[in-house]
């Protein structure tokens, strides 16, 4: 099997210097090829770590990561748009669009699309390529078979496809903050309750199923995505990359064990079995790959 | 203000025209639409009839094609478009870039507006989808406060359709897949949203459960009236605390903000409610039409509109338009 591995963007509210170390042991230890960095879920963190981003960004350049600086998903305030167009001002980086007004400021320049922009089928996927996207990360609601009719159909053309395999998927994106809310307060005036929960909230049901997880104004899933069992039929429809979501446990770690299954130095149950260590007995999913709902485990054929 | 008014049905389609409708949107009979529920919706015979009955009364009939086209067989998405086009539909309401740019080369002359699936929520993103596509009218994502859109309006050149009255989304449209990984059936993909297939209702020890792909979305004590499991209007548990995490059981209703929206230069007040019946529908739509002709005579809103009969669980809300909902 040969694919790439990317880190996406940390999704939570981390302290700056626990962001800060995440990403300088990245650059130093793990097996990663592409790191996306920046805030991609409430531009009212973006203050606390943008003093280390610079630093950051240098030492996994130095690490030979590539370096991609991700943006928001909503943007809905010119204060939120100018931060994109801060970042997509300098004309030195590599910038991933989560939203069509990034993908508009970045028309004619090489990009990529990120998952929080809906990209279903080839129609989209060869209009974004016309217009600079490199590579697209695609939503996470996809199944194994519509991502190789999608990979398929754009076989011809110079445009990557990447796929979420592990960690909590984003599932929705609010105006509100449910973090806030659920701790009686407003978005305004939140005191970054998120701060407190390094891979989000868990929201369970009245009779105590887990349920799905809160990050500020995002909702993801309580499961932990895990397409290790998959990858191998990723591969073979032509996918080229493969996003791990940071989370708060070992990261190096899991990239270690995906890096291995890509080299055939490791079996498919043996991952499963590091993984599940690694995440601390989060429960695994791989339903949205198998055209089900997306918090479905589906073991490998006997 | 224009009044832009449901039908998921023949018979709704009449009833709100009747009832002083400006325009009817509606889909076809498939899931090329964000309202793929049973029995809903349209044959082209019936778009036909529809549109010749509008027509007839001065009313426009816009069609949503509003779903995302599949991968490797995009051909219902694009028939859906071709036939709306060939039946004389006065708009087509879009999310997917391949179908608008599809529809902007197959059928320049053709009125497109932009879904409030597509989730365009800012300046640039909407010029956007003006420039590329040629879209005429943009209908705002439940995002933003009557200030944010009072600012928006006189920078985009197109114009804008602002949810008026039913249902609530509290996440961003278009990008919220809570329905597909709890049910496997998504509003972008399917065209639904926690789907009445995938519901249950379960009484244990004296209260009602209603249950959504098994899983708890809400528990009524015996006697109090269970509401349909729609995941965001559930209540969940938080660090041992129960309470509607997202949003409440309620009906968004502006009536109260009207003179607000009309004097930000909103283009066109939209219903929600294909799903509804006939009679729901000709309620809101005559409430709305009094309301609408006496703000534009400069009056307030009427005072003894009643729509309390008709909201979810007999609350209403004004959603997102005000900045504290966030």
């Amino acid at each position: 099997m040969t694919g790439a591995l990317a880190l996406g963007p940390v999704q939570f509210n981390w302290p700056a210097e626990q962001w800060r170390d995440f990403y300088l042991r990245i650059a130093d230890e793990a097996p990663i090829d592409t790191v996306y960095l920046g805030e991609v879920v409430c531009a009212k963190r973006a203050p606390f770590f943008q003093p280390h981003l610079a630093e950051v960004a240098e030492r996994l350049a130095a690490g030979g990561k590539e370096v991609v600086h991700s943006t928001l998903a909503l943007v809905m305030t010119e204060a939120e748009m100018d931060l994109v167009r801060e970042l997509v001002a300098d004309e030195t980086l590599l910038v991933e669009a989560n939203d069509l007004s990034t993908i508009s400021l970045l028309a004619g320049r090489r990009h990529v699309v990120g998952p929080f922009v809906n990209v279903y089928n080839e129609g989209t996927l060869v209009y974004l390529a016309a217009r600079g996207a490199l590579r697209v990360s695609l939503p996470a609601e996809l199944s194994g078979e519509a991502i190789a009719l999608i990979a398929e159909a754009v076989r011809d053309l110079d445009v990557e496809l990447e796929v979420q395999v592990f960690g909590r998927l984003p599932l929705a994106v609010s105006a509100r903050c449910y973090h806030a809310r659920a701790f009686g307060l407003h978005k305004d005036g939140c005191q970054f309750v998120c701060g407190e929960d390094l891979d989000g909230l868990a929201a369970d049901t009245l009779d105590g199923e887990a349920f799905l997880a809160i990050n500020g104004t995002q909702v993801m899933s309580h499961s932990c995505c895990n397409l290790a069992d998959d990858i191998a039929g990723l591969c073979d429809a032509g996918v080229g990359r493969f996003r791990l979501w940071p989370h708060s446990f070992d990261m190096v770690a899991v990239a270690r064990v995906y890096r291995e299954l890509l080299d055939g130095e490791l079996e498919v149950a043996a991952a499963d079995d590091r993984l599940n260590a690694i995440a601390g007995g989060l429960a695994m999913a791989n339903g949205f790959y198998h055209g089900q709902e997306g918090r479905a485990w589906v073991g490998p054929a006997a | 203000m224009e009044l832009v008014c449901p039908a998921g049905t023949p018979a709704a389609l009449r009833a709100a025209v009747d009832a002083g409708a400006d325009v009817v949107y509606l889909g076809f009979r498939d899931e090329t639409n964000a309202r793929n529920f049973p029995g809903l919706n349209f044959s082209r015979e019936e778009l036909r009839e529809g549109l010749d009955h509008a027509h007839g009364a001065g009313a426009e009939v816009y069609v949503a094609v509003n779903t995302y086209a599949a991968p490797g067989h995009p051909e219902p998405w694009h028939r859906a478009v071709d036939d709306a086009v060939a039946l004389g539909a006065d708009a087509l309401i879009l999310a997917d870039i391949g179908l608008l740019d599809y529809c902007t080369r197959r059928h320049p002359e053709m009125r497109r507006h932009l879904s409030v699936q597509a989730s365009a929520a800012n300046e640039q993103a909407i010029r956007f989808y003006h420039q590329e596509f040629g879209v005429r009218r943009v209908v705002l994502p439940r995002v933003l406060t009557v200030e944010d859109i009072a600012d928006l309006i006189p920078r985009i050149p197109v114009e804008t359709e602002v949810f008026a009255f039913g249902g609530m989304c509290p996440m961003a449209e278009g990008r919220c897949l809570l329905s597909s990984y709890v049910t496997g059936r998504s509003p972008n993909i399917n065209g639904v949203c926690s789907p009445a297939s995938h519901v249950r209702y379960l009484e244990r020890d004296g209260r009602l459960y209603s249950q959504l792909g098994g899983s708890t979305i809400n528990i009524f004590d015996d006697g109090d009236a269970a509401g349909y499991p729609t995941l965001c209007k559930g209540r969940f548990k938080v660090e041992g605390e129960a309470g509607y995490l997202f949003e409440e059981p309620t009906s968004l209703n502006v009536l109260p903000i009207l003179p607000r929206l009309l004097a930000a230069g909103v283009t066109a007040l939209k219903i929600e409610g294909r799903q509804r019946g006939r009679a729901y529908t000709a309620q809101v739509v005559a409430a709305f039409r009094r309301a609408v002709d006496a703000c534009g005579r400069g009056e307030p809103p009427p005072e003894d509109i009643d729509l309390d009969g008709i909201t979810e669980g007999g609350q209403e809300t004004s959603g997102a338009y005000r900045r504290d909902w966030r």
